[in-house]
């Protein structure tokens, strides 16, 4: 493999200016594929979800999903585009076994929805309008097995296996106008456009988004041009970049490199180029020495598509709350920091906590609960928040259990514990493992007893008037207790015994 | 001036995998000349008030629900494939080796 040679970030944007253009695939939820019946289920056995239609056998006829067609609406509203009155689907034909048809079904000249922009916001709070070119429907391909190589790669690989049952599953390709002006926070822009769609992606109920699982796929096309000038330079066109994350880094990496060859008197080729996870380098595919030529033509065995512009504006109507605006409305409400709000948002706990709130726990317990024990447990098992094995109304009723003082953090954790390990909701985690606050002055009285016993100098000290040593007795009693007393209660017996006033 | 030349017809036959001898790219882009200019002439008596269409019916907005319907199981699927392997259709090297 070829070394290849970087500039400094800091050097690369001194000379440069980068101009940025993001292409966003989103595998849109439905049950059944854009232009047959076949289900979309995930993980069903290969080749068990295709018809004549998907495998493109001769005399078979496409028919448009409707649900198809009114996300990719809803996802141009949501964009703030202009929704076609009138658009086809056209044929982009290549040759790759992916598509058993020959050709993927697309749109060309017509998208669905064209000319919009969505406002993104930085770490900072800094909000960057990213310009929106277009956004059209077409439909995935198959998946490709590669058979003799090493790890599975393409090259050196003596055949290869398909399984169609993901082409024809509906796609919208989302596709931003040159993105300018941003300099030295490109990369930044970069992820954090793609996170801002992933967040509307997923508000809109159109699709789960999950970038891990390939619902969402980016590539990231990147140019340098000096400082000054109008016009672009060349650019190269990143493929699959598939975590928010790698978006970032393959945009830095794509400006150390490009600064690197112009600075040194050479020549960007226009090419494809692969992104790799473990070191965030970039390296070259395909070099395009032709302009594609897909002979696009409009697909003669679908009718056009023309929303009726009552049911554009229906469903502009029922588009829910931007999830900027949300975010800020409800960083506002919970009264927490621009930061404090990105490691929520990061940690995709939004949600769970305004459903924990709406369950009747108070909003700094929520946060407390999710963003504590929560995601570490999340993070310890590799699982989304959302996929814990414990509801909204669950984490409520622990953080009702403590406000009401029969609980404290620590058995409440062993509860939220408990939880997760399937042991039932947190009442019955509280029975079973007997994680009541011991608050009764008869079974407190003989630990703090064994305490005061046991702590004669502590005892000295607080009877000589240096009352805050009475927390080293209250650890005592909650070391002999496990935990479970109630340290308020304890301290109060505590003093009460030894004729202190608190 | 012609509708289509030797080296689009060349061009053409590159991208649709066809391979063609010297002799068949003068025949074949001699015959889609004709072809093209017959159809030319389509578009000569077709006035401003016709509208360019891609389909011969006057239809738009034919959709189905998102209902599931029954697909072929991975027998039916693949009993047309040249080759299988792994309940999946093999298909020969992708890359050559010059790739």
């Amino acid at each position: 493999m070829t070394v290849i040679d970087l500039v400094s970030y800091e050097d690369a944007l001194a000379t440069y200016d980068p101009v940025m253009g993001l292409e966003v695939h989103v595998e849109l939820g439905t049950k059944t594929k854009m232009f047959c019946g076949c289900s979309t289920e995930l993980g069903a056995p290969a080749n068990s979800q295709t018809c004549p239609t998907c495998l493109g056998l001769p005399g078979a006829l496409p028919v448009v999903n409707a649900v198809g067609v009114e996300s990719a609406v809803r996802i141009g509203l949501a964009l703030n585009c202009e929704i076609a009155e009138w658009c086809r689907f056209a044929r982009k034909n290549y040759f790759y076994p992916d598509m058993p048809k020959n050709f993927q079904t697309s749109q060309y000249d017509e998208p669905i929805a064209y000319n919009g922009h969505l406002d993104v916001q930085l770490a900072d709070g800094e909000v960057f309008r990213v310009e929106i070119e277009r956004a059209h429907m077409e439909e995935d391909t198959g998946k490709s097995t590669h058979i003799g190589g090493a790890t599975g790669r393409i090259h050196g690989a003596s055949h290869s296996l398909l399984d169609y049952n993901r082409a024809g599953i509906p796609l919208i390709e989302i596709v931003t106008k040159p993105i300018e002006g941003a300099g030295e926070r490109a990369p930044e822009v970069a992820r954090a456009y793609v996170a801002e769609l992933r967040e509307l992606i997923k508000a809109l109920g159109v699709s789960d988004a999950r970038m891990e699982m390939g619902q969402m796929r980016c590539d990231v096309n990147l140019s340098l041009r000096p400082k000054g000038r109008e016009k672009f330079g060349t650019r190269s066109e990143t493929k699959n970049v598939n975590s928010l994350r790698s978006v970032e880094r393959a945009a830095r990496f794509e400006i150390q490199r490009h600064a690197a060859v112009l600075s040194s008197g050479g020549t960007i080729l226009q090419e494809t180029r692969h992104f790799h996870e473990e070191d965030g380098s970039t390296t070259s595919g395909r070099i395009k020495e032709e302009a594609e030529d897909y002979r696009y033509f409009p697909e003669p065995d679908l009718v056009p598509v023309a929303p009726p512009r009552e049911w554009v504006e229906e469903i502009r109507g029922s588009l829910p709350e931007l999830p900027r605006l949300r975010r800020n409305r409800l960083r506002e409400e919970w009264d927490v920091s621009e930061h404090d709000m990105q490691s929520i948002l990061n940690a995709g706990a939004i949600d769970p906590i305004v459903a924990t709130i709406d369950a009747g726990a108070p909003a700094d317990q929520a946060r407390k609960w999710w963003m504590g024990e929560l995601a570490r447990n999340a993070n310890e098992t590799g699982r989304a928040l959302d996929e814990l094995p414990i509801t909204p109304a669950q984490v409520a009723r622990v953080a009702e259990l403590v406000a009401a003082g029969d609980l404290n953090d620590k058995l409440a954790r062993q509860v939220i514990d408990g939880v997760l390990a399937g042991e039932g909701d947190p009442d019955t985690v509280v029975d079973k493992r007997g994680l009541k606050v011991v608050s009764d002055d008869g079974a407190l009285g003989a630990a703090v007893d064994e305490a005061i016993a046991g702590n004669a100098g502590v005892v000295e000290k607080i009877k000589g008037g240096k009352v805050a040593a009475v927390g080293a007795l209250v650890g005592a009693v909650m070391k002999a207790t496990r935990g479970q007393a109630d340290a308020a209660r304890a301290r109060e017996l505590i003093l009460e015994k030894l004729g202190v006033e608190g | 001036m012609p509708g289509i030349t030797r080296e689009e017809v060349a061009h053409l036959a590159r991208l649709a995998r066809l391979e063609l001898k010297d002799e068949e790219l003068d025949h074949f882009a001699g015959q889609l000349d004709d072809i093209i200019g017959a159809v030319a002439r389509v578009s000569e008596v077709a006035d401003q008030d016709v509208p360019p269409t891609s389909h011969p019916l006057p239809l738009t907005n034919v959709m189905r629900a998102d209902e599931v319907r029954p697909s072929l199981t991975p027998e039916q699927a693949l009993s047309g494939a040249p080759a299988q392997e792994q309940q999946r259709f093999k298909v020969p090297q992708i890359l050559g080796e010059e790739s």
